[in-house]
């Protein structure tokens, strides 16, 4: 590579106050005209907006600019904004690159605008110089196979995999259990119309066994996972066998269950004492006996029982620090069950903050708690245990600022949420990743809700956050409408600026194949050199750091490129 | 069932976020979109933000790339300043007809330079800072708007009062004939003669995503009406770095610094007598951040919260409520009974449940927690759709647990607000989940038929 | 024009003044109070016991009273006649069970559904008379003089019996600004007195009136107009026992909103009994030369 004499355009923005708040856009840009080979310079309030984008096209037109440089937010951000401006109106669009003036920037150095000042300069500069020895480059072109993989047979999956089904794709169904349909199965009705979900379900199961789109694989794992979006290579274990099926895209929806009990040795261990899974079961139509509710240990019909909200949720010692999202809603309904079945009985509810947020909830909510024969009380439980014949719950009540001792026939627990087991596992041959409770994580939190970050798998349902059924069917038709999408193109296009190696100077010494993440490398024992499969390097420049004969370099993370970057850096800043 | 060819096109109405992400997915599923916003640019509501819970971004920054893929996306077709004003037909085969407003700019020859809007002598209030700066009569609503191109506001235009009065259609003072606009325009843009006008189009499935209003403070009286009360939007725009006081946090009746800020939730939410019965789902969260941001802003000041229960229920959203609370930010359970001005301060009066004591605090401003109504028109729109709607103007869904983005009407899908109460990344899930069904009913029309027998 | 009064037992005893100022400027604007020929107590107040009916009778009794006389509406002086007449009587019309038990108990008395409507005078003026005519009735305006309406609870509270707009009325101020006067608007205008804890938790009292006034006084107001026998008599009490210095909120004249129309119709002053307001109310009077 020779050293071309560029025509070099800045483009400083603001980020409203983000950046020009602390650092000084103008003299940024007074300082960079002066700096070798840049053209043009200019500031912008806003430079991802159109008119900010025609700024650029404009400039790129006019000063016939060979590079550019946009000084503004991380390129995670608008990368690709830029890089299609340029693209545009013809400029390769590897020729512009980022300068991270806010996050590495103004963000960290509010209090000293002078220095912020100095270092945004100094990072402009630095960019220019790598920009110097970018090559032109044209995305990869990567084959797309028109398949998904859809794991969960719960209500999430089945939506999921009938919205892809029916799109006009070919569907693999990966279900654990002998049965499809999850949780959802196990309730014994739904609010606030009390409908039973089956009436709803099987309909629906009836539609996925016999899709012709569908391939059903019942009381099966994934097994081993390989390759990457358009490519996935998916190996199913049902029972002893396995099986291969080739995917283009994965949907994963795994489900949750709840929180063990022994978690919380407040509640003892005691067959009076169910979760709410259990007494969803106690209520189902078919387990009352003439319409009533009998207790597990000895089968009476329970007068006084109390049920317990937020039990190891919102508790960071004994629990999970965060909401459950959906048990405010079940126990209400539970207790409206409760009392249909027992006209004469008594319910209490401990709570902490009720939490009917959706559609129609408040009212439901608010029908439960107007009943004579409920009571709720707002304070945590602190002890519950058996006294002969009956259970006693020690509460406050943080209204009345008074402790209360309730004796009751039963109790019944809303444990937490908690990703099915085997989630980490799972995403771990997936190559996604979890959050600190086992959730899905999700590309972004508020605008990419369905997409984990690697691109070809997505979300749904409850394996990603506590949700109640339509949030579910919501996420789950939208990770359905990120697979119809990716499918309706014709190809995959693959960043191009990825590893590659030097087979001159490879020693194929190896030491680049574990450090890859992305599974990406292996050795040609023939030439004895290492390969890098680029349709799944994602160009981290892991390789490229570890290999000790700079035989591996990252397409425009040159080593060259890096020291001429440390050079302008030395000289210009410290 | 009909024998009319399927049309493989969706019509999207509502240019918020919900509308944006649905017409998106739509757009990159490969199918034809329009786009319809009422006004004169997309972006809705979550563009007003200062920053969004619980990661605190800034909205700006990451809605405006999703804007202008919009607007550089081959297979979408956006009309702004425009209304859905009639519709016919069935899935498959809707015929739509759209009212679009004159802009009174040819947006064929405009460049977005700004001078028009820049020199424009008539100010009114601006929309997008909820009253509380002023914007010019030939205008784009914020910076970033997209189209990036102005629109004339007909109806506080000096010029177009002008010509009412010598048309004898206004009465009073002769206002200036003005035309500043056209006289500086660079490009000759400006279009006196530019008529609304009815638009037809074809689609075979609609999206509504006409998103949510805070309902008006008038509804509770025993708040007063003061400049220095403000509702959420109001004041996300006062924390705003694009907002009418660049992100200081100020009064607005007279630009002191506040130091005692009240907070208030379900104003108007889960209260029947005077504003809705549900639970406007986002207020709890909105409210802590706004004080975080507060307190972040104003280091030595207290923030107060009242609130009957704290709802948190989204992913790092309890998470956050703790950050907030262990910030000194003081949470009061319990409601308020008066908000009134006392010379300098606001008095607000209202209880601490948990003490069972009376809790009056002398404030400098006051944010209330406004119940989310639908759009203001939403129901007209839905009559003309023929979809049901609930009492409150939400649509309803075909199945409130099992088909929530399905109207009543087959091939006509609802996202984000106009559902219900809810946050961005469940506008933003359904929004993608609608352009989902979209997708599936245009593929599955291969045999017309069983498209119908689904939906 | 007739229009079937009832009175109430403190018109008779305490707030005599209130009744016969109200009976002459309503002569003077030619409608006639016509008080039943036989009344009796209103029961007080209205009991929120959902099984406790027979704290109803008393009013439906009078209720009873008023359709023997062929008439459907009564016009009520004292708020908590008002209040609780009124509430007693949409318990007659909407609750079936309740009015079959009481009709049941005053078997007695002929069947009774709720036909009859319990006005408030101030809803007279507003409806039937009208501001513009009482305008027009002013021979001595009240020119310049800041004073402000005092509504209490029970002209506004629950909803379901509010004569205006329950957290911001304005019927007392379009009255007082009918008669010339400057109304003032206060915070506390709808703030509760205390009421019949005055019984027997004075202290109770004197905070509540100490806020009311502390508030009226920071809004520049004068006097204050009280369409409530129970608000005038905490408000008078409360000055005479804490004669100031207690709160050091200051003593404030206090009238009912018909000796203001008496003043302001120029009729004579002896309609208005002002020896029984209080010696503030008298003193700041003369000080404005409405009286001598």
């Amino acid at each position: 590579m020779t050293k071309r004499e560029d025509r070099i355009g800045v483009f400083v923005c603001h980020c409203g106050l983000n950046i020009a708040g602390t650092v000084d856009v103008q003299q940024v840009v007074d300082e960079i005209k002066k700096y070798p080979g840049v053209v043009h310079a200019e500031h912008y309030m806003y430079m991802c907006s159109d008119p900010g984008q025609e700024l650029m096209r404009k400039a790129i037109r006019e000063k016939g600019l060979t590079a550019v440089v946009n000084a503004n937010c991380s390129p995670s951000l608008h990368e690709r904004t830029f890089r299609r401006v340029c693209a545009s109106v013809g400029l390769n669009p590897y020729r512009c690159e980022i300068a991270n003036i806010r996050e590495q920037c103004s963000w960290p150095h509010t209090n000293d605008k002078e220095t912020a000042t100095k270092k945004a300069i100094a990072i402009i500069k630095t960019t220019i110089e790598r920009l110097r020895l970018n090559m032109m480059l044209t995305p990869l072109v990567i084959p797309l196979t028109k398949r998904a993989l859809v794991i969960g047979g719960g209500i999430a999956g089945i939506q999921a995999a009938l919205d892809i089904a029916n799109g006009g794709y070919e569907v693999v169904l990966v279900e654990k259990e002998t049965h499809l349909g999850g949780h959802v199965m196990e309730l014994s009705a739904t609010f606030p119309t009390l409908e039973s979900p089956r009436d709803f379900l099987i309909p629906r199961i009836n539609e996925v066994m016999t899709h012709p789109n569908i391939r059903l694989y019942l009381n099966s794992e994934v097994d081993k996972v390989t390759g990457y979006v358009g490519s996935f290579s998916v190996k199913i274990r049902q029972k002893e066998k396995i099986v291969e099926e080739e995917v283009g895209a994965i949907v994963t929806a795994p489900g949750f269950e709840l929180l063990p009990r022994e978690k919380l040795p407040v509640f003892p261990d005691d067959p009076d004492i169910v979760d709410g899974l259990q007494f969803e079961r106690i209520l189902s139509p078919e387990k009352l006996v003439e319409g009533k509710i009998k207790r597990p240990s000895d089968g009476r019909v329970p007068q006084d029982i109390v049920f317990i909200q937020c039990a190891g949720s919102r508790d960071p010692e004994h629990g999970m620090p965060y909401c459950s999202r959906v048990c405010c809603m079940y126990t209400a309904k539970q207790v409206l069950l409760y009392r249909k079945a027992v006209p004469e009985g008594q319910a209490y509810v401990c709570y902490m903050d009720i939490r009917s947020d959706a559609k129609g909830y408040e009212e439901f909510f608010q029908q439960v708690m107007s009943d004579d024969g409920v009571l709720y009380v707002r304070g945590n439980v602190s002890r519950a245990f058996r006294d002969g014949d009956k259970l006693k719950i020690w509460t406050v009540d943080t209204l009345s600022g008074k402790s209360l001792e309730i004796t009751a026939d039963m109790v019944v627990l809303a444990l937490a949420m908690v990703p099915r087991s085997g989630t980490r596992e799972l995403a771990r041959k997936l190559n996604i990743s979890v959050n600190e409770h086992g959730f899905l994580t999700e590309a972004h939190i508020k605008l990419r809700p369905v997409e984990s970050l690697t691109s070809g798998i997505f979300l749904a349902g409850a394996a990603q956050w506590p949700r109640d059924i339509p949030d579910t069917i919501a996420s789950a038709s939208a990770a359905a409408s990120k697979v119809l999408s990716l499918f309706s193109r014709k190809e995959l296009l693959h960043e191009p600026t990825t590893a590659h190696v030097d087979e001159e100077v490879c020693s194929g010494c190896g030491v680049c194949v574990p450090v890859c993440t992305f599974k990406a490398i292996s050795i040609d024992e023939k030439k004895k050199v290492a390969v890098v499969n680029e349709a799944l390097c994602e160009g981290c420049g892991s390789c490229a750091a570890t290999c000790p004969s700079k035989a591996m370099q990252h397409r425009n993370w040159s080593h060259r490129q890096l020291l001429a970057m440390i050079d302008v850096a030395g000289g210009g800043y410290v | 069932m009909n024998n009319k060819p399927f049309i493989k096109r969706a019509l999207v109405i509502g240019g918020g976020i919900a509308g944006i992400q649905a017409a998106l997915d739509i757009a990159d599923g490969g199918y034809e979109v329009i786009l319809v916003e009422r006004s004169p640019s997309i972006g809705g509501h979550m563009i007003q933000y200062a920053e969004v819970f619980p990661t605190l971004d800034c909205p700006q920054c990451i809605m405006t790339p999703k804007m202008v893929e919009i607007a550089q996306h081959p297979n979408v077709k956006l009309m702004t300043y425009a209304v859905v004003q009639k519709v016919n037909g069935s899935a498959g085969n809707f015929e739509v007809e759209i009212f679009q407003k004159a802009r009174k700019v040819d947006v064929k020859k405009c460049t977005g330079c700004g001078t028009c809007w820049q020199k424009c002598p008539e100010k009114v209030s601006s929309e997008f800072n909820a009253g509380m700066a002023k914007r010019t009569t030939v205008y784009i609503p914020f910076p970033q708007a997209v189209p990036a191109k102005p629109v004339i506001d007909t109806e506080h235009c000096r010029y177009i009062h002008y010509q009412q009065y010598m048309a004898g259609k206004r009465e009073g003072k002769k206002p200036p004939e003005c035309r500043i606009c056209e006289k500086l325009c660079p490009v000759g843009a400006i279009d006196w003669e530019q008529r609304d006008e009815i638009i037809k189009e074809k689609v075979g499935a609609i999206v509504v995503a006409t998103g949510f209003d805070l309902m008006p403070l008038s509804r509770i009286p025993e708040y007063t009406d003061d400049a220095d009360v403000l509702n959420g939007i109001q004041f996300e725009r006062l924390l705003s770095p694009s907002g009418p006081t660049a992100g200081v946090v100020m009064r607005p009746s007279d630009g002191k610094t506040p130091k005692e800020v009240v907070f208030i939730s379900c104003c108007g939410s889960r209260d029947p007598e005077h504003g809705v019965p549900y639970c406007s789902r986002v207020c709890c969260m909105y409210l802590a951040k706004q004080a975080l941001l507060y307190k972040h802003a104003v280091p030595d000041g207290q923030a107060y919260i009242f609130y009957i229960d704290t709802r948190s229920t989204g992913k790092g959203y309890e998470e956050f409520i703790q950050r907030v609370v262990s910030d000194g930010v003081l949470y009061l359970r319990g409601k308020v009974s008066r908000v009134f001005r006392e010379g300098d301060k606001l008095s607000v009066y209202g209880a601490d449940t948990l003490s069972g004591k009376r809790v009056e605090i002398a404030a400098d401003l006051v944010v209330l927690g406004m119940a989310v109504v639908p759009s203001d028109g939403t129901k007209g729109l839905l009559t003309k759709l023929g979809i049901a709607f609930d009492e409150a103007g939400f649509v309803v869904e075909s199945h409130t647990k099992f088909r929530p983005l399905e109207t009543s009407v087959p091939g006509i899908f609802v996202a984000g607000m106009a559902q219900g109460a809810k946050d961005i990344p469940d506008s933003v899930a359904q929004g993608s989940g609608a352009a989902g069904r979209v997708l599936t009913l245009f593929a599955q029309s291969a045999s017309a038929d069983k498209a119908l027998a689904v939906v | 024009m007739d229009l079937a009064y009832y009175p109430g037992c403190t018109l008779k005893t305490r707030a005599k003044n209130f009744e016969t100022s109200a009976l002459a400027v309503m002569s003077a604007l030619g409608i006639n109070l016509v008080e039943l020929p036989r009344w009796n107590c209103c029961g007080t107040v209205y009991s929120l016991a959902e099984d406790d009916l027979i704290h109803h009778v008393a009013a439906v009794r009078n209720l009873i009273r008023v359709k023997e006389q062929g008439k459907n509406k009564v016009v009520t002086l004292c708020a908590f006649c008002y209040n609780t007449l009124k509430r007693a009587n949409l318990v007659m019309k909407d609750s079936p069970d309740k009015r079959f038990a009481i009709n049941t108990f005053m078997d007695e008395e002929p069947d009774y559904a709720g036909e009859v409507e319990t006005v408030h005078l101030l809803q007279v003026l507003r409806d039937d008379v009208g501001w513009e005519k009482i305008a027009g009735r002013v021979k001595h305006p009240l020119k310049g003089l800041k004073i402000a309406g005092y509504y209490g609870c029970t002209l506004l509270r629950p909803q379901s019996v509010a004569i205006d707009s329950v957290e911001r009325p304005t019927i007392l101020q379009d009255l007082l600004k009918a008669l010339g006067s400057t109304a003032v608007d206060f915070p506390f205008a709808t703030e509760c007195c205390g009421a019949f804890q005055i019984v027997n938790n004075r202290d109770i009292i004197t905070e509540r009136t100490s806020a009311i006034f502390g508030s009226a006084v920071k809004n520049g107001v004068e006097a204050i107009a009280v369409s409530c026998p129970l608000c005038e008599y905490n408000l008078r009490q409360t000055q005479s026992s804490t004669k100031q210095p207690q709160s050091g909120v200051p003593a404030m004249p206090t009238l009912y909103f018909t000796q203001l129309m008496a003043l302001a119709f120029g009729l004579d002053s002896a309609v208005c009994g002002f020896e029984e307001n209080s010696p503030e109310t008298r003193t700041w009077l003369k000080s404005k030369r409405l009286i001598s």
